[in-house]
């Protein structure tokens, strides 16, 4: 316990909301989410399509696009440093109403208490994101040594050429020949061009890694060697990582622990043992029944019933209720609270209190 | 790429010959007689089929295109009906003027076009963007010639800045290059605005950003050379435009340029003449596509494994 009170969690993301203003309605894609990811550890971020994981990524780099995003509240703290916090009090409700001006873009009621000079500076060295689609996340028209030696180029005082010299390193690093260099994405494999992406993440060795679907895009084959090459440069440059994911396979395969995403808050956080074997919210139980059982191949599949609500409308109950086997009528009408397992299982449902939550049998 | 050029080059033989049939044909039905035009108004019936015999014009229209044509392939256009003098000689006295023009107003309208297009949209829906589309929307719907009335108005006659008309001294290419620059100028913008609009929406611009780059950095290394393929396009097809010769703004300016010669030329019913301006309009305008083409290959690496 004492060690982890010494070095701060590599990220904190407290009280998250996000939404985006568009012309005719507002979608909440992110309402009131934390999480928190220690030193050196892989933190698997669990959910459905448009649960809000990406834009939770987003938020940290300070990428949201806005307009139409805003981040109405939240704090951020990355390595224990405040990245973004929420105004309080009279502050509030003078600066919030900022939305807009310039010196304020990305926020509303949240802050970012670094300049957009530092978040720069962040970016790429402190933290970087590798994104979803490796097809559309490289420039067409860049080689691929440069596209990876800017961001080094940037973050340190280094020459062009040892710039490029250390891009074809990092190629080498990710398995692609560093004479390949000298071409351009649409010359490489989706494979590869992950891979790419991955180095371009990777090529400051930041403290905090955030992979949104790093695999979604490839096929099963090249998605194992993509895995284990990022276990390992994780491993030997002691990253911390955010896995943004909605296959629980890779959850299993690479994460220290998991928080399950849905509707834009966590339903669910554990360490991988908590989440698997002592499955608490009906909605994790339900991603894993949606899994095939290899041993009993007979049984059905059994997925989850209904689609995620409607992200524009606010819900005031659990916004899984209506695709929920358990509901009862509490759930409609109030907000489920978080009650704890252990020190770091907890849970966010009705079926729940400290009385019968050690015994985990409500499923 | 050798091949490529080259390749391109010979598709311009049939385009050469499908303009050349089109023009002879359309002037041939035209009302009105050269020989007639030539003569003026007291020429007597006779005096006119002497001389249509002497020109070759009593022949069968098909047959007068074969003679041109069977000249053109000796690279001879052939002497204009009005003045005598060899059609070539003609034009080449009037097409550095019109190089001239082109170039300046291109200058002048890719300098004022890409700033003002980038501007607005990295400030997509802000008064900046608002600003400048109104002012490119001006540029796209004003009749040039009122423009270019208007710029005589104010700094020739009552400023008295520049000269009303003529070629004399540089001072007097300024007024033409900006009014035909200007028009010019606003659908380069507007075209500039739209596809960089649409690039820094792409997924590798927000990439660009999560290294750590500025916004300049991220808008001029990553979007601008993704977002110039349109304007390249605009700016090739406005640049072939003006060398086959400014009509409305060389009459203005009375500026001695191909397309002043063209007009006269149609008037005089002076076939050799329209067809060499023709000609010279259709060359210019395929070498300049070609260019285009081209410098595709310069920016987009993906275009320039196709030039085979």
């Amino acid at each position: 316990m004492e060690n982890i009170d010494r070095t701060p969690p590599a990220l904190e993301i407290e009280d998250l909301f996000v939404e985006f203003r568009g012309r005719n309605s507002t979608v909440y894609a992110v309402n009131g989410l934390n999480l928190k990811i220690e030193k050196g550890q892989t933190l698997g971020l669990v959910g459905e399509t448009g649960a809000g994981k990406t834009t939770t990524g987003l938020a940290v780099l300070g990428l949201i696009a806005s307009p139409p995003g805003v981040v109405t509240q939240g704090n951020i703290r990355l390595g224990g440093r405040d990245i973004l916090k929420s105004l309080e009090g009279e502050e509030r409700e003078r600066l919030g109403t900022l939305w807009g001006k310039k010196k304020y873009r990305h926020v509303y009621g949240s802050r970012f208490c670094v300049s957009e000079g530092e978040l720069q500076k962040m970016r790429g060295e402190k933290v970087s994101m590798i994104f979803q689609d490796p097809m559309t996340s490289l420039n067409p028209v860049i080689t691929v040594e440069k596209q990876i030696a800017e961001v080094i180029e940037k973050h340190s005082k280094i020459s062009h050429a040892d710039a490029i010299g250390k891009a074809r390193d990092m190629l080498e690093t990710v398995g692609i020949p560093r004479n390949r260099g000298s071409e351009y994405p649409h010359q490489f494999s989706g494979g590869m061009k992950q891979r790419v992406v991955i180095a371009i993440a990777l090529a400051c060795s930041p403290d905090l890694l955030i992979a949104d679907e790093p695999t979604t895009a490839l096929d099963v084959t090249i998605q194992a060697q993509v895995l284990d090459m990022m276990k390992k440069l994780k491993e030997k440059n002691h990253t911390s990582m955010l896995m943004i994911t909605h296959d629980l396979g890779i959850v299993a395969e690479i994460c220290d622990c998991v928080s399950v995403i849905y509707a834009g808050r966590i339903v669910e956080h554990g360490t991988l043992e908590d989440v698997f074997d002592h499955t608490l919210h009906p909605y994790t139980k339900g991603l894993f029944d949606s899994l095939p059982d290899l041993e009993n191949r007979d049984t059905r599949l059994k997925p989850i019933r209904g689609l995620m609500p409607d992200p524009s409308i606010r819900y005031e109950g659990c916004p899984f209720a209506d695709r929920c086997d358990y509901a009862s009528d509490i759930c409609r009408k109030e907000p489920p609270r978080e009650v704890h397992r252990t020190d770091e299982h907890v849970v966010a449902c009705h079926l729940y209190n400290e009385d019968n939550i050690a015994e985990g049998g409500a499923l | 790429m050798a091949r490529y050029i080259i390749k391109r080059i010979l598709y311009l033989i049939p385009v050469l010959i499908g303009v050349t049939l089109l023009v002879f044909f359309i002037m041939h039905l035209a009302p009105g007689n050269a020989a007639q035009i030539i003569l003026g108004e007291n020429a007597t019936p006779d005096q006119i089929a002497a001389l249509e015999k002497e020109m070759g014009l009593d022949q069968p229209v098909i047959v007068q295109y074969l003679r041109y044509l069977g000249g053109l392939l000796h690279g001879n256009l052939g002497n204009s009906y009005a003045t005598g003098t060899s059609v070539t000689t003609e034009i080449m006295a009037r097409f550095p003027y019109t190089v001239r023009l082109t170039f300046v107003a291109a200058v002048f309208s890719i300098i004022l076009a890409l700033p003002l297009g980038i501007i607005a949209a990295v400030r997509q829906n802000t008064w900046v963007d608002s600003a400048s589309m109104v002012f490119s929307l001006i540029g796209v719907s004003m009749p040039i010639f009122w423009l270019a009335l208007m710029l005589i108005l104010v700094f020739s006659l009552k400023l008295g800045w520049f000269p009303v008309y003529g070629a004399d001294s540089w001072k007097s290419i300024i007024l033409p290059a900006v009014s035909l620059g200007f028009m010019n100028m606003a659908s380069i913008a507007r075209t500039t605005r739209s596809s960089m609009v649409e690039t820094i929406r792409q997924d590798y611009i927000r990439t660009a950003y999560s290294k750590g780059l500025n916004e300049r950095e991220v808008i001029m290394k990553h979007a601008f050379p993704n977002g110039m393929l349109p304007t390249i396009t605009v700016i090739g097809l406005e640049i072939g435009q003006m060398l086959g010769g400014s009509v409305l703004t060389e009459t203005v300016f009375a500026w001695p340029g191909v397309g002043r010669l063209l007009i006269q030329s149609i008037n005089g019913r002076d076939t050799p003449t329209v067809m060499g301006c023709i000609i010279l309009m259709t060359i210019s305008f395929a070498l300049v596509n070609l260019i285009v083409d081209l410098l595709y290959g310069v920016f987009d690496p993906r275009v320039r494994t196709m030039y085979r």
